[in-house]
């Protein structure tokens, strides 16, 4: 009993107010998603919303089971629970039930479960576990290296369902290496890469008329204003003690390189309707009743929403299917559609609020363990946040993941609930370390 | 190197970063930028047009001319026609699959999110059928409209027709829509803005599979359609029916006046159609068959159009100025000159009763000449150009060389030639009486509309004045109705004058020997006066105008067959028919009746 009564008082309330809204809020939205005058009842256990009710009352079972447990169960348990989410992986491949065209699910009777979802708890787990145990920064190449194997097995398991949403998520971890010793170079170089993919792409169906009847293409012009931006940078930092020459050469060739490169595996690595996605998302084409229907139908959902709102339950676009998955990836759109741009607002506040708040209680911790996992925890929920968000409003690629405690679907929510009050449970033994 | 807890910053420097691009997204998209509000209403809500059923249409006895009949269009949202069974479809409609393309085209031109008509005015007994399986086709749906119908198939010319609007009407009057429908002649047109009523409008939710999901915000946005205005007509069918009747195989025109009001009773114009060609699906294939392939003109309005000269009956109006200026008197005898111009019947030298009963021409043109000559100059030239434009005046008071302001659309102001007309056609001064005398017949430059021969013959009845002939007595139940119906339009003729010309009418009819016995009635007396225009080397016009009974009058008439023969052979016994079916109900005279109706004048005649 004394140990409960630590637990009260020294857990984290207001991370579990920010969490309570959201998942009612969530419901909520999923309840005006699927209204039906016809079909009124709150709990009416055939719809979305009455499942999910469900959910949220068998998540706050796991909350309790959560809390109730030993702190250290989760360090010293941390490479089983890895492992048996990859058992899942290798199960969910062989066992699993195929819908739209990956095997990503398991199903017993009425009852499914995603192992993707859990496998990403399990992966915190074991990565706070490694870097921990190491107490070493990030930065050693060996570190570096087992670090991405452990992120990699699940991500690769998942590729083959295939799930390209649930796999890059594992990017999310970049943010933990980061804080934990992984150099800035890292971070500095995947921004530069995703910018460089993304502006080849953009020039890559466009071409300058030049003097003489002479056409550039868009790449060249590319290069050409990257060698100018090179040559100033030249000609205002080089000096006797800094020569930049070579690598600002070095630079250029790499970038040139890339730069051809992406067309390539623009057109070969990648699928069909992934090439279209990006395009759409780029605005290089449009096509609004193909790949773009998504992404349309999100924002004049969105978009019609002005200011204010709808209205509870007024929404027309999210109601009438117009949107599609409007309960699971895009119920935002729900939000920007009855709630407006105030409730848009609340929203990403509240989402922002908690991910500061995970990123203060991993600050505070004595424990190097609970902060790491923190991180993850923080990375993780960020990761799922921005893209999801970003799909809807037409600012990242349709990739399918949920928005956290806010998407339909038990796997999702108990996975979500799991990782977060583990979370919270090493936070309310900061006062001790955990070995 | 700085502690690694200081990265801290970095990481929550990207979560505000995305955090405020969102929020600045958001309030681009969800604010600033409307077109998305625009999207979701398109797609989410489909706006239903309420169509007002148009203002039936009720003769003067309250019996139905014209009602509505439902009649279903198919619409189509090009947009949402996704994946259909066009053959099913096309079967379902019983139409080609080449027609379904080009209807699909048409439509897909005007508007891919707006509705367009896909098939038009399906009846009522191929709807149920239909509808029953339109659900199957996405982005087709019903929309309910009215057709008229004509109880009876008469009065086409009265009633008019509706039709489709044109892009004209709809960029001269912003009330209209495509596919409204708007009066197009007769009654439907002249009284289109009463008829027509108000649209109203539905707005409701529809699925993305274009299902309905009720009304759009409890139908705060729904208007009502408003029905249209009932019209009374001063038409009486059972005399229009009857007058119909008689014209069959006859070109010419009837046309029935109440003298006290101006109601018109009855206004038939021959050939006539059906009304019920020109309405549906069958419409336009029905239009062009009456416009190209019918040499009689059915469409034509003989009654308020067909300009023709009036002939003798020309005279009364030339008794009556005579009277009013002084220039002859009842005891007035002239002559029987034939020499300047023809006559016909024994008499010598009549005075102005005898006169207007044999139909003398030389006496009328003795009155003729002294109305144009009186005298008041040295120069023939000058003395006609004062007589003529006193005479002009006179008679254009009747009604005559001017559009009556009626209710019916397209009416004709014949031609009641003026000083400015003979100078044109002649040059000034070089035109006198000796010129200009045939219109001291009704022959010469002179041209009338049958309507303002019905207007002469209702004046006499009434002495001296008219009220303007008019199609309807009541708007609705109000009784409203247009105040140049109400206003007395006087001919500055004594009443007295009218007495002797009055007695003349009636001895015209009932006295033996006169032009018009067989418009004689045994219990009515009828007061009539025939005309004859003649046309070369073919039978000649007839005319009657009369009214009846001679105390108090009820109906005035006018009624004129083309090349038939002279006007007491068969425009005097139709107008009898009238008179005592208008008076009595009943017509007693069969053989009378069964001579008419078995008479046919259609022989087409080269134009010249
Ligand atoms: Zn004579």
């Amino acid at each position: 009993m004394r140990k409960n009564n630590t637990i009260r008082k020294n857990i984290d309330w207001f991370t579990i107010l920010l969490f309570g809204i959201l998942v009612f809020m969530g419901w909520l939205n999923i309840f005006a998603a699927n209204y039906n005058e016809e079909n009124a009842s709150l709990f009416d256990f055939t719809q979305n919303y009455g499942k999910q009710a469900i959910f949220i009352i068998t998540s706050l079972l796991l909350i309790f089971i959560v809390l109730v447990l030993d702190a250290q169960i989760f360090s010293s348990f941390a490479y089983p629970i890895y492992i048996s989410g990859l058992i899942l992986l290798i199960g969910v491949l062989i066992f699993g039930h195929e819908i739209k065209g990956a095997k990503s699910w398991f199903v017993f009777g009425g009852f499914s479960f995603q192992p993707s979802e859990f496998a990403k708890f399990g992966t915190a787990l074991a990565l706070t576990k490694y870097l921990n145990d190491l107490s070493k920064t990030a930065q050693q190449f060996k570190v570096r290296f087992t670090s991405i194997l452990i992120l990699l097995l699940p991500a690769g398991l998942i590729m083959l369902q295939p799930d390209t949403g649930s796999v890059l998520v594992y990017v999310a971890f970049i943010f933990v290496l980061y804080r934990e010793g992984l150099s800035g170079n890292v971070l500095l170089l995947g921004i530069s890469a995703a910018v460089f993919f993304i502006l080849a792409l953009l020039v890559k169906s466009t071409s300058i008329a030049i003097p003489f009847g002479l056409l550039l293409e868009g790449k060249i012009v590319l290069l050409l204003s990257v060698l100018t931006i090179l040559g100033v940078i030249y000609l205002l930092f080089n000096s006797k003690k800094r020569k930049l020459l070579f690598p600002l050469l070095a630079i250029f060739v790499v970038i040139s390189v890339y730069v051809f490169s992406v067309d390539y595996v623009f057109d070969n690595v990648l699928s069909s309707h992934q090439q279209d996605r990006i395009n759409e998302l780029l605005g290089i084409t449009f096509d609004p009743k193909g790949a773009g229907y998504n992404v349309n139908q999100s924002k004049i959902a969105i978009g019609s929403g002005g200011f204010l709102g709808k209205g509870f339950l007024e929404g027309t676009q999210t109601k009438f299917n117009f949107v599609p998955e409007q309960s699971t990836d895009f119920i935002f759109c729900t939000v920007g559609e009855e709630w407006g741009f105030l409730g848009s607002f609340v929203l990403i506040t509240l989402f922002v609020t908690l991910f500061f708040r995970l990123i203060f209680l991993a600050e505070r911790q004595r424990s190097n363990f609970s902060r790491i996992y923190l991180y993850c925890v923080s990375s993780i929920l960020f990761f799922h946040f921005a893209i999801n968000i970003g799909m809807t409003i037409g600012l990242a690629p349709v990739i399918g993941i949920p928005l956290p405690f806010f998407s339909y679907g038990g796997s999702s929510l108990w996975s979500f609930t799991l990782l977060l009050f583990v979370g919270l449970r090493l936070d309310a033994e900061r006062k001790h370390v955990l070995r | 190197m700085r502690s690694l807890e200081d990265r801290k910053i970095v990481i929550l420097g990207i979560f505000i970063i995305i955090g405020v691009t969102y929020l600045i997204r958001l309030f681009y998209l969800q604010v600033i930028d409307e077109t998305y509000k625009l999207s979701a209403k398109n797609q989410a809500l489909r706006y239903v047009v309420q169509y007002a059923p148009r203002g039936l249409i009720y003769d003067r006895n309250n019996q139905l001319l014209v009602y509505n009949e439902a009649a279903y269009d198919i619409m189509v949202i090009p947009r949402q026609v996704k994946n259909i069974d066009t053959l099913g479809f096309c079967n379902l409609l019983g139409i080609e699959k080449a027609g379904f393309d080009l209807k699909m085209e048409e439509a897909k031109s005007f508007s891919t999110y707006k509705a367009s008509v896909f098939e038009k005015q399906i009846p009522s007994s191929q709807f149920a059928s239909i509808s029953e399986k339109l659900y199957q086709y996405s982005g087709f749906y019903i929309q309910k409209r009215t057709l008229r119908k004509y109880p009876k198939p008469i009065a086409s010319h009265v009633l008019g027709y509706v039709s489709e609007v044109s892009p004209t009407n709809i960029t001269k009057d912003k009330y209209y829509r495509k596919g409204d429908y708007i009066g197009i002649s007769g009654l439907e047109k002249e009284y289109e803005k009463e008829l027509r009523g108000k649209r109203g409008r539905k707005v409701l939710l529809v699925d993305v599979h274009n299902r309905q999901k009720g009304s759009y915000k409890n139908g705060n946005y729904d208007s009502l359609a408003v029905e249209g205005d009932n019209l009374y007509c001063t038409i009486d069918r059972d005399l229009q029916e009857y007058g119909e009747q008689l014209m069959r195989n006859k070109r010419g025109s009837i046309v029935a006046i109440e003298p006290a009001t101006g109601q018109i009773l009855a206004l038939i114009s021959s050939p006539s159609y059906d009304p019920n060609l020109l309405v549906g699906r069958d419409r336009s294939d029905n239009y062009n068959n009456l416009v190209a392939n019918d040499t009689l003109n059915p469409l034509f309005n003989r009654a308020i159009n067909a300009q023709y000269r009036p002939g003798s009956i020309f005279k009364l109006v030339e008794s009556l100025i005579g009277l009013q200026t002084g220039i002859i008197t009842t005891d007035t005898r002239i002559k029987c000159n034939r020499g300047i111009i023809n006559c016909h019947g024994s008499h010598s030298n009549d005075n102005l009763v005898e006169a207007i009963q044999h139909s003398c021409n030389p006496y009328f043109y003795q009155v003729y000449k002294k109305i144009i000559q009186q005298g008041k100059s040295n120069s023939i030239f000058k003395d006609s150009e004062i007589g003529l434009k006193q005479w002009h005046e006179m008679v254009t008071k009747f009604g005559f060389g001017q559009k009556l302001k009626s209710d019916i659309p397209g009416i004709g102001s014949g031609l009641v030639p003026d000083v400015n007309f003979y100078n044109k056609w002649y040059g000034e001064g070089r035109w006198a009486f000796s010129t200009i005398y045939s219109n001291s017949i009704g022959e010469g430059e002179l041209g009338v509309v049958p309507i303002q021969m019905a207007n002469l013959a209702a004046t006499i009845a009434n002495k001296g004045y008219y009220y303007t002939p008019h199609l309807i007595k009541s708007i609705s139940d109000s009784g409203r109705i247009r105040e140049e119906f109400v206003t007395k339009n006087l001919t500055g003729i004594d009443s007295k004058y009218f007495d002797p010309v009055i007695s003349a009418m009636s001895a015209v009819v009932n006295q033996d020997g006169g032009t018009a016995r067989r418009a004689r009635l045994d219990s009515i007396e009828v007061c009539g006066k025939t005309g004859t225009v003649q046309n070369k080397d073919r039978p000649d016009h007839s005319v009657f105008i009369c009214f009846a009974p001679r105390e108090n009058p009820k109906i005035a008439i006018a009624a004129y067959v083309e090349y038939s023969d002279f006007g007491g052979l068969w425009s005097a016994p139709i107008s009898a028919l009238m008179i005592e079916k208008y008076l009595t109900g009943e017509v007693t005279n069969k053989a009378k009746e069964q001579r008419i109706l078995d008479a046919s004048f259609l022989t087409i005649y080269e134009e010249k």
